[in-house]
């Protein structure tokens, strides 16, 4: 709007055409050179076999070492038991619970950009929309796996499921957790189907453009066969519509019922209305986040800058400050109504929350405030958004402030909630730092493999969008001829 | 062209490959006028319009997933109506059986889970796929049909088809390229 620099104002900068953008983009798949073009630090350089030396493989390193680290706090649990984590009573719910909503936040960027984006035909989401669905695939991996570790016996963990057994049972309908798994699961579903929809037509782009004949039939069995015929597409996208459709719905549902998984309780903190729209905002404003500070090293590493510009990180940074005022207003009304209330409980919890002096926690709920309300408060600036190293810097900040709002949430209400008799202190263990960076590492790891095999922005959705782009700009030369045709 | 490795195969089609969006919907366009029915347009990119040259329309997948949802519906309301009143009736916190506000969530996750199986299976059932290989990609231009050509191909079992009429058709519209396309499917 008020922007005046020229380089800002499109979504596609350069000269491309159709077989530019296939070169550029699906042989970053195609062509394994491509991974090791960028180079690392000469520093980080020494500590790399030749050959190696690039961005591609120290991540996939870093990624593969956590998910090492996973397996191994993993194994640990699950022979021992979860007495290993730092859940005792009072708190129950420990870092399982916290990253477990981190993680699902996490997710619903992508499906925010690829569902409500499309329906509301925001051409700027087609850069980063596969992308960031390939994130909210893996984040909802790395969340399903603290529930399921948390029932202690993962093993059956298929007992979660409504099916007829021996045992006679059936799950209990009214219970928040039941909510949960279906959620979770649905979400996980939906979200595969819609990558995978979104998908078919560049793999089969990618089966006619390989040339190794093990990548051609990959590619081949998963296109399905699909021929870019005008049927095929006429059908395509009224599937991808109605997926955009059945997934918006998601992005709202999902973590509202996570956070009935709190506010259906009586705990003080937790008892709240608030909860789902705060948590809604929440998700998409760390899901942006994720998406920043992963699309800032990307971008750079394979010269994706004439796809993705500053226009959509300008964007995305509006976004984020949107959600986080939204966010902040969600605090400032769970202080208001604390107080509003009189009842003892809350003012007792806001106590705990924010008297420095005489409670434990109060370092989390200012931490909290910092990383999510005072730091964030930079994107005003256009300047601050149109300087990657800064956001890279606030979206770091955010991932962190989300992750505290958990904390905050959690461990405060469970360790001082109505018997003072039974208050406590949560102390998290090595095996909860463990997963917790396991699960960062196998997030790194899965998102790595993912920019190795398939192609990271959707191909065709950017030969459309830079066929309308031109379509335009020579509509406005010859208004007159165009309007003929049809 | 790649018709040499087949002994016994039939004529499947001519293709024409196009450079650009707007010759491939033109010579569509034209073919249709002409009153070729059986024929395809392959591009990279959807195509505004393509559908309406070729003269199709087929909102079949708006039911399919209609009914996906209904299904969704009927199913989350049985599975929690019958496990909690038949199944499995305990009494929860003075509730009643049939507590319907709090079957809401699981009912609209069924919902939407079942809808976007048949917008997924739907689309793909309704496309033939999978298919990993089909007749016109024995043509040797169509591997550009996924990059940057747009292909059309009128079908032998079209009433009007004639091999060299309609080869001297896609001539006049301005194709690129044109080949004859041969196919053992069906033997």
């Amino acid at each position: 709007m008020g922007n005046k620099d020229m380089h800002n104002e499109k979504l596609v900068t350069g000269q491309w055409d159709n077989a530019l953008i296939d070169k550029q983009i699906g042989d970053i798949v195609l062509d394994p050179k491509r991974h090791t073009e960028a180079k690392v630090h000469p520093l980080l350089a020494k500590l790399m076999p030749p050959g190696m030396q690039s961005p591609w493989f120290v991540m996939f390193g870093i990624g593969f070492v956590f998910v090492n680290v996973l397996l191994l706090c993993i194994t640990i649990l699950v022979l021992t038991g979860i007495g290993v984590w730092g859940n005792n009573q009072p708190v129950g719910w420990g870092f399982d619970i916290i990253n477990f909503v981190w993680w699902i936040g996490i997710g619903h960027a992508g499906t925010l950009i690829s569902a409500v984006l499309l329906l509301l035909r925001q051409n700027w989401r087609n850069s980063i929309n596969r992308f960031a669905e390939a994130m909210t695939i893996f984040a909802v991996m790395c969340a399903g796996m603290y529930p399921l570790l948390h029932t202690g016996r993962p093993w059956v963990a298929y007992w979660l499921m409504p099916y007829p057994n021996v045992m006679a049972l059936w799950p209990q309908f009214r219970s928040p957790l039941v909510w949960d798994v279906f959620a979770v699961t649905t979400y996980m579903t939906v979200s595969v189907l819609f990558w995978y929809v979104g998908l078919i037509p560049d793999l089969a782009t990618l089966r006619d453009r390989a040339t190794n004949p093990i990548a051609r039939t990959a590619f081949g069995m998963l296109a399905l066969g699909w021929n870019g015929g005008a049927r095929a597409w006429h059908r395509y996208n009224h599937a991808s519509i109605m997926l955009a459709g059945l997934s918006a719905p998601l992005v709202l549902s999902v973590h509202s019922i996570v956070s009935f998984d709190f506010a259906m309780s009586i705990v003080p903190g937790w008892f709240t209305t608030i909860f789902p729209p705060y948590f809604v905002a929440g998700a998409v404003f760390a899901g942006f986040a994720m998406v920043i500070a992963l699309a800032i090293p990307i971008r750079k590493w394979y010269r994706l800058e004439d796809f993705i510009t500053m226009k959509h990180f300008d964007w995305m940074a509006k976004v984020m400050l949107a959600t986080g005022l939204i966010v902040a207003f969600g605090y400032a009304m769970e202080v208001f109504y604390a107080w509003y209330s009189g009842q003892p409980y809350e003012l007792a919890l806001l106590n705990n929350r924010g008297n420095l002096a005489g409670a434990p926690y109060a370092w989390a709920f200012y931490a909290l405030i910092l990383f999510n309300v005072a730091i964030p408060a930079v994107l005003w600036f256009a300047k601050v958004r149109q300087n990657l190293t800064a956001l890279f810097w606030v979206s770091m900040s955010i991932s962190i402030g989300m992750w505290f709002e958990r904390y905050v949430i959690i461990p405060i209400s469970l360790t001082r909630d109505y018997l003072p008799s039974s208050y406590g202190y949560f102390t998290p263990t090595i095996i909860d730092f463990g997963m917790f960076f396991g699960t960062v590492g196998f997030f790194i790891f899965m998102m790595f493999l993912f920019i190795r095999y398939l192609p990271m922005i959707n191909i065709f959705e950017m030969k459309e969008l830079w066929h309308h782009m031109n379509h335009q700009e020579s509509h406005d030369h010859e208004v007159a001829t165009v309007g003929e045709k049809h | 062209m790649s018709s040499e490795f087949h002994s016994d195969s039939k004529a499947y089609g001519v293709v024409g490959s196009f450079v650009t969006p707007e010759a491939l919907l033109a010579a569509t366009q034209k073919a249709s006028d002409a009153g070729y029915r059986k024929m395809e347009a392959y591009s990279p990119i959807p195509i505004e319009g393509l559908v309406d040259a070729l003269k199709f329309d087929d909102n079949r997948l708006g039911w399919i997933v209609f009914g996906g949802g209904v299904a969704g519906i009927l199913t989350g309301i049985a599975l929690q109506v019958w496990t909690s009143t038949q199944a499995y009736a305990h009494n929860v916190g003075g509730k009643p059986l049939i507590s319907w506000p709090m079957f809401f969530p699981v009912l609209y996750e069924c919902t939407i889970l079942f809808a976007a199986f048949g917008a997924t299976f739907g689309m793909i059932a309704l496309c033939g796929l999978p298919k990993p290989h089909q007749p016109i990609f024995n043509a040797e231009s169509f591997a550009r049909a996924s990059q940057d050509r747009f292909v059309l191909c009128i079908e032998a079992e079209d009433a009007l088809y004639e091999e060299k009429a309609v080869t001297q058709f896609l001539e006049d519209a301005g194709a690129d390229s044109i080949e004859s396309v041969m196919t053992t499917e069906g033997y």
